[in-house]
């Protein structure tokens, strides 16, 4: 299969990007290989494990399966956009607060999707949340503490004081 | 939940409590690094063609029209790395990449470097192999009944052995034949535990580099870069002086990076070739082809005891899957028996386990290395007893609790043992006695309880020099850092050096740097393996450690004239213990001693003790410095008309001996538990046979088709850390990282059991399996809710 280069147009974490790459390159490939935004990850090349999710227009998509071209108009969020100057964001510090990252792999798509869901959903039920996070799978924490972390980051966000106790 | 016991009280500031990892917020935040995330200028992107037969010789490979291809660097055969490895220094059975043959639809045979992935694909296209397809051995059973008449799948040590046999052992402790004979119960099993693969999310990865004074650099997502730096430097015939491993952050390991692989010595090898940094990262499906996940095994089991539930004897024979190659096999085979001693006493124990040859991916260590199949059957053999003499299955296991600081009966030294406390745990927490055989139909609980080494005794090859090492330094800012070549897999190994040296030396963790996985400069640990790193390189950390306070309480000593004994490292200052108003900061005090000794710097190591094993071929393996202990209770409904389990919860109670971070420990269990649960209902590594497809291919080799646990199939799991403060352990601390994964799956067998009446004693209970196991139930007219525990209470029954 002979491919070509092409030019294509990201806005990634509020940055523009123009950026020449294989026209069947996935947002995966171009995020990790082009722009150097290896906090997503790739795990299975098909879909099948959510390591590569990222937010495109605030919507959690499995970059690993999402040709490039599809996202140029969107606004694409990735874990290293859900922290702000101020700081983690606080999803990101309840999952280390809380031990819910062990070896971390699958942690960036995880908190793609929960912010997803905390951006929607402020007080999630535990069934909630695990029917948010079904499309990412973690080998290390039997969900347990992923769950546990959700809960402090949403109880934060809504500015109740009892999520901020570890 | 955390549970400490008031008698474990210690004046420990830091140790004991929640902490955050080290290396968590990169974690969280994306910056963390692993091997694929590593870009070197100039780099190349490697592929490895590997074999559509289970079986052939290599009759000629011609690489000619992919060297020519544009964008092409280098290719690379089995020849040009012909000399075999192993992980197990006496079973070296396996090439880089096959040199003249192959043994399973997987294996490696050449590979390419080029300018670019898509490249490299190109070219393994244009790679000719000519193969002689050779008869293959997909059934164990058939690959030992062999006679040579068709090719063995390796060539026998000796004459007139069976080739397809990697390693054999039959040990026997007490007198098992008499005990069986004496016994008033009796109950045989016929178990099959189905293979299964670790499936870290993180896909092997490597990357070579190779510069001009001759310095090979390899990096890799490895959990044992100690021996893949040995490997290297022997099949690539390189000064080991001269190789490197860098370990970056590993995602996910459980047993499936802990031997060298094809890719790590064709980055290698590719890069000395081109002078280019070379990459390889496996596909998923490469993933499930190199594998070395754990094997199936096939066993027998007998189990005797008194009407009043004591064991009087065991007798195992196991046959071992072990697919194409060695791997661990030899320990493999050894641990299917040696690991089952405990938490119970055996009057009496045979084990007769064979490992052979197969022409499927290898198979080797996975959580629970060859003693998770063994608990499996036999916690289901004990429930099945605990049922025949009428007794709580709980109280069963009681009994016949082997208790501590003893030797079990193939003479391992057993130390520190929680293991009643975990019964209790979970018995407690579980509601036991109002479910136990009281539930309606459908719904059931059960209980299972195990054991597992803290490390092993013996490295891999034979040597006196510390298992593990640390090296601390401090400077003028108060800042203590650590030099630790343990692998980081997610357990969080760095985490714990940092909490040692914080509690040891009274700096603020945030103000400890640990330096990892750098065999340039990080001392040997032999790996994350065998679930030894917090025991061996937390006692290494406590030596290194303690060394500088006792430098620095010395130079304040000194400077206060007190006695060194009374100045006390804590919360970032040194305190005179008398009167703790007089105190200085951490940093003066290290700058008083650096004063005092010059650059303040310290080794530690531990080496594990020697003279702890049975006196016998094959004693010194299960031999540990501890053993923790494990205890699970599971609840579970079965739809009798879908064949669905649904485990509603596990209750998982570990004996780790001392939570050095409680948060990391239930981590550590929680994650085992939902492990075994993957293996009791879902996750099976199956080949398709020849009338559904190529004979020998892998069935599933994705994410999506071997299924594993989505956060909705994985059920409540409720942690009790039980402490029991082993005397050799670092603070008293012992395993948690495989221990809680074995009883899982039978305590979800026996569950069943309670639930439907119906024994599963084949892997995994997934629903065709238990539906038909439910319609054969309903013909026989059996299925129903077994009945209660009848037995009389004994006098003075533990309770």
């Amino acid at each position: 299969m002979e491919s070509t280069t092409e030019i294509v147009r990201l806005t990634v974490n509020g940055d523009r990007h123009e950026v020449g790459v294989p026209t069947h390159y996935t947002l995966l490939e171009t995020l990790r290989y082009r722009l150097g935004l290896t906090g997503s990850k790739q795990g299975c090349d098909k879909g099948d494990c959510g390591a590569c999710t990222v937010l495109v227009d605030d919507v959690p998509t499995l970059s690993c399966i999402t040709p490039v071209w599809e996202a140029e108009a969107a606004c694409i969020r990735t874990v290293e956009g859900l922290a702000t100057a101020d700081g983690p964001h606080p999803l990101q510090d309840a999952f280390d607060l809380k031990g819910a990252a062990q070896c971390g792999f699958c942690t960036p798509g995880i908190l793609c999707s929960a912010a997803a869901l905390l951006d929607g959903n402020p007080a999630p039920t535990r069934d909630e949340i695990r029917e948010a996070l079904s499309g990412n799978l973690c080998r290390c924490t039997g969900y347990a503490k992923i769950y546990d972390a959700v809960d402090m980051a949403a109880a934060r966000l809504r500015g109740d004081a009892s999520g901020g106790s570890g | 939940m955390i549970k400490p016991s008031d008698k474990h009280k210690s004046d420990l500031k830091l140790i004991g409590r929640p902490m955050r990892k080290v290396e968590g917020l990169d974690k969280s935040t994306g910056r963390a690094v692993y091997t694929d995330d590593i870009v070197l200028p100039g780099m190349l992107h490697g592929k490895i063609l590997r074999s559509p037969h289970p079986h052939a010789r290599i009759v000629s490979i011609d690489t000619s029209e992919a060297e020519t291809l544009a964008g092409v660097h280098a290719v690379v055969t089995g020849q040009d790395m012909a000399t075999a490895y192993g992980i197990i220094p006496w079973t070296p059975d396996e090439y880089p990449l096959c040199t003249d043959r192959v043994r399973y639809i997987g294996d490696g045979v050449a590979a390419v470097a080029a300018i670019d992935e898509d490249t490299a694909i190109r070219a393994l296209d244009l790679i000719r192999v000519d193969y002689e397809e050779l008869p293959a051995f997909h059934d164990p059973f058939a690959a030992l009944e062999a006679d040579g008449r068709v090719p063995y799948i390796h060539d026998p040590k000796k004459e007139g052995w069976n080739g397809n046999v990697t390693k054999k052992v039959k040990l026997e402790f007490g007198e098992v034949d008499a005990g069986l004979d004496d016994a008033d119960v009796v109950v045989e099993g016929d178990y099959f535990f189905e293979g299964t693969t670790h499936a870290a999310i993180e896909p092997h990865c490597a990357i070579g580099l190779f510069e001009g004074n001759g310095k090979l650099t390899v990096w890799s997502a490895t959990q044992v870069p100690h021996y893949l730096h040995r490997e290297l430097s022997r099949v690539l015939e390189v000064d080991p002086a001269k190789v490197r491993v860098v370990q970056p952050l590993v995602g996910g390991a459980f047993g499936g990076k802990s031997e060298p692989f094809d890719l790590e010595f064709c980055v290698g090898k590719l890069a000395m070739m081109t002078g280019r940094p070379v990459k390889i990262l496996y596909t998923r499906e490469e993933v499930f082809y190199s594998h070395r996940g754990r094997h199936p095994f096939h066993m027998k089991y007998r189990t005797g005891a008194t009407a009043d539930g004591l064991l009087t004897s065991v007798d195992a024979k196991i046959l071992l899957d072990g697919g194409a190659y060695a791997s661990f096999g030899l320990v493999t085979t050894y641990y299917s028996g040696q690991l089952l001693c405990a938490p119970y006493q055996m009057p009496a124990y045979r084990f007769d386990s064979t490992r052979v040859y197969t022409n499927k991916p290898a198979c080797g260590p996975k959580r629970g290395h060859g003693s998770v199949q063994p608990r499996f059957a036999f916690e289901v053999q004990i429930d099945k007893l605990a049922e025949r003499v009428g007794l709580d299955p709980i109280e069963f296991r009681r009994r016949n609790f082997i208790g501590s600081n003893t030797r079990t009966i193939n003479e391992l030294r057993v130390t520190s043992n929680g293991f009643l406390e975990c019964m209790a745990s979970v018995e407690r927490a579980s509601g036991w006695s109002n479910k136990f055989r009281k539930m309606p139909f459908g719904k059931g609980i059960g209980v299972a309880g195990s054991t597992y080494i803290s490390g092993t005794n013996y490295p891999i090859y034979p040597n006196e020099m510390p298992q593990s090492g640390v090296q601390m330094q401090i400077d003028r800012s108060g800042r203590v850092a650590v030099f630790s070549g343990a692998s980081e897999i997610g357990q969080g190994c760095d985490s714990v050096v940092a909490y040692i040296a914080a509690e040891e030396l009274g700096v603020p963790l945030d103000h400890v740097r640990v330096m990892r996985g750098d065999t340039d400069f990080t001392p040997v640990d032999l790996g994350a393996y065998s679930s030894r790193v917090t025991f061996m390189l937390g006692n290494a950390a406590i030596d290194a450690a303690r060394k500088l306070r006792r430098m620095i309480q010395e130079a304040v000593a000194d400077a206060w004239e007190v006695k060194p004994g009374e100045v006390l490292l804590a919360g970032g200052r040194a305190y005179w213990a008398p009167d703790t108003e007089r105190q200085l900061p951490i940093r003066e005090a290290f700058n008083l001693a650096e004063a005092k000794f010059g650059t303040l710097g310290a080794t530690g190591s531990y080496n594990t003790p020697k003279d702890v094993h049975g006196d016998y071929r094959g004693g010194t393996i299960g031999a540990s410095p501890a053993y923790s202990f494990t205890a699970h209770a599971a609840e579970v409904e079965v739809d009798v008309e879908t064949g669905i389990v649904d485990v509603k919860k596990i209750w998982v109670a570990h004996d780790c001996g001392r939570a050095l971070n409680p948060v990391l420990v239930e981590g550590q269990m929680e994650g085992s538990a939902y492990m075994g649960f993957a293996e009791a209902l879902m996750e099976e590594q199956i080949f398709k046979d020849a009338d559904h497809g190529r004979a020998g291919l892998h069935n599933a080799p994705s994410l999506l088709d071997y299924r594993i646990p989505t956060s909705l199939d994985t059920p409540e799991l409720e942690s009790l850390i039980v402490e029991s403060i082993d005397p050799e352990g670092p603070y008293g601390a012992k395993e948690a990282g495989e221990g809680p994964l074995h009883p899982s799956i039978p305590a979800i067998a026996n569950a069943i059991y309670d639930a439907i009446g119906i024994r599963m004693d084949r892997l995994p209970f997934s629903p065709p399996r238990v539906w038909r196991a439910v319609e054969a139930a309903r013909a026989a007219g059996t299925l129903t809710k077994p009945a209660a525990p009848q037995h009389e209470a004994l006098p003075g029954a533990a309770r």
